[in-house]
């Protein structure tokens, strides 16, 4: 059982990053606009997961998209800052409990979902494209890149969890 | 003792996470220098091998326009023979004409951004080509970049859509010189700065590499003027330069090796060590 977890996690590891490297980073909308889906694999972590192994595996997920899009360290960081920040906004989300009760992603009401992925995205966003401009003067420039890549990201993410998650009826 | 223990476990995933964001956040600073971002980059073997199998999947979808491309290039380059080849007969008693001291070779991009604020680009030729740091690098069609960093196979390449980028650049018919900027709102338009109000600006004029750095020779095409602002100060143009390259599609390009670069800069380090 538990192996199998593992070997879950590293597919869906590998091939969220080939994904977003081979065709999402190309998509370009309006010239600069790209969804982030990868961030799907910290969304979809177990919930009860080790929080520890959680942070580590995020920071080497950016790590691995920023070797593929010569960006420094903006993804890792970008990542690191929404897997330590996870814990607090499932509490928000989906209630204090939310540990115990078992609750997956696939089985809570859309919009508990919606929050829960909508906060975690635009966190996303606002460290990444932050640290990839790094300038007080292209404020305006990080939270406009934020709130489209957002609502691209949101969407592809929302549309993909329900896609791919098993039926629980 | 046992309290710094209970602290530390207590905090573990914060001071974890602080520790892996200061990483990060040290290489993200790193990457904004030039010439330091030396571990994380896309010329390496796991990337650069991944991104060269996109790129020969990609490469059927395109090479229609490739050849087209490479005839209309093989034409010009015919035809520019053809006139040397005249004058040639006329003078050819002086050998030192005929060893250009820019040697170029070519390569395939295999990964390319233009969409971000420090683009890069990926080439499938590295330092066992030769190729090394401050190469310059243009396509058939005019002025793309720097390489930035290589590995053995591969290199990545700074390219102008860059803001990191500096390069010389002049008008063509009146030799003024400037500088080649870029200001992150269009991939094809590029900015030429403190062009002097002197100099006469017409929309539509070309403008080349300048020849003042060894890296590239004089007169890569660059592009041509779309429009000019006079600066505050009234004494300098700042120019909108459309790029005679598409930068969101290249495919092949050339890499120009300046033999005597090493020569220049020996040269430039001694006088600087005398002053």
């Amino acid at each position: 059982m538990q192996s199998n977890v593992y070997f879950i996690l590293s597919f869906r590891f590998i091939i969220l990053v080939l994904v977003q490297v081979l065709l999402l980073n190309n998509i370009n909308f309006l010239g600069y606009i790209n969804p982030y889906l990868y961030i799907l694999f910290i969304l979809t972590f177990p919930f009860n997961g080790n929080k520890s192994l959680l942070i580590v595996l995020s920071f080497l997920l950016g790590l691995t998209i920023d070797l593929f899009g010569d960006s420094g360290g903006v993804h890792a960081a970008a990542c690191v800052v929404i897997a330590y920040l996870r814990p607090v906004i499932l509490k928000f989300s989906f209630g204090v409990s939310y540990e115990y009760n078992s609750i997956k992603i696939n089985n809570v009401e859309f919009v508990q979902r919606l929050i829960y992925v909508g906060i975690m995205v635009l966190l996303h966003h606002i460290v990444l494209f932050s640290m990839e401009i790094f300038n007080t003067n292209h404020i305006i420039l990080v939270l406009k890149s934020t709130l489209i890549s957002g609502i691209f990201s949101i969407i592809l993410i929302m549309s993909s969890i329900s896609i791919f998650s098993k039926k629980s009826k | 003792m046992q309290q710094i223990l209970f602290f530390l476990i207590r905090n573990k995933n914060f001071l974890l996470s602080l520790f892996l964001f200061l990483i990060s956040f040290a290489l993200t600073i790193q990457s904004h220098s030039f010439h330091k971002n030396k571990f994380i980059n896309s010329a390496n073997f796991f990337s650069g091998g991944i991104y060269s199998f996109k790129n020969n999947v990609n490469n059927y979808f395109n090479l229609k326009e490739e050849n087209d491309l490479l005839l209309e290039e093989n034409a010009r380059l015919r035809m520019q023979l053809d006139s040397f080849d005249e004058f040639s007969t006329i003078d050819n008693t002086d050998s030192t004409f005929t060893h250009s001291k820019f040697q170029f070779e070519t390569a395939r991009v295999i990964n390319n951004t233009y969409s971000k604020s420090k683009n890069i680009l990926t080439i499938d030729k590295g330092s066992q080509m030769n190729i090394a740091l401050d190469m310059g690098v243009i396509s058939s069609k005019g002025l793309i970049g720097i390489i930035k960093n290589t590995s053995a196979k591969y290199a990545t390449v700074q390219s102008i859509l860059n803001i990191n980028s500096q390069i010389n650049a002049k008008l063509k018919n009146s030799n003024h010189f400037g500088s080649l900027i870029w200001n992150t709102e269009d991939p094809n338009i590029v900015q030429l700065i403190e062009i002097p109000r002197l100099a006469p600006i017409i929309v539509g004029d070309t403008i080349i590499t300048g020849g003042k750095s060894t890296i590239f020779p004089e007169g890569v095409l660059v592009g041509t003027i779309q429009s000019s602002l006079l600066n505050k100060d009234k004494n300098s143009y700042t120019l909108n330069i459309k790029l005679f390259n598409d930068m969101t599609s290249l495919k092949h390009v050339y890499i120009i090796n300046n033999k005597d670069t090493e020569e220049i800069k020996k040269l430039e380090k001694e006088s600087d060590d005398a002053e």
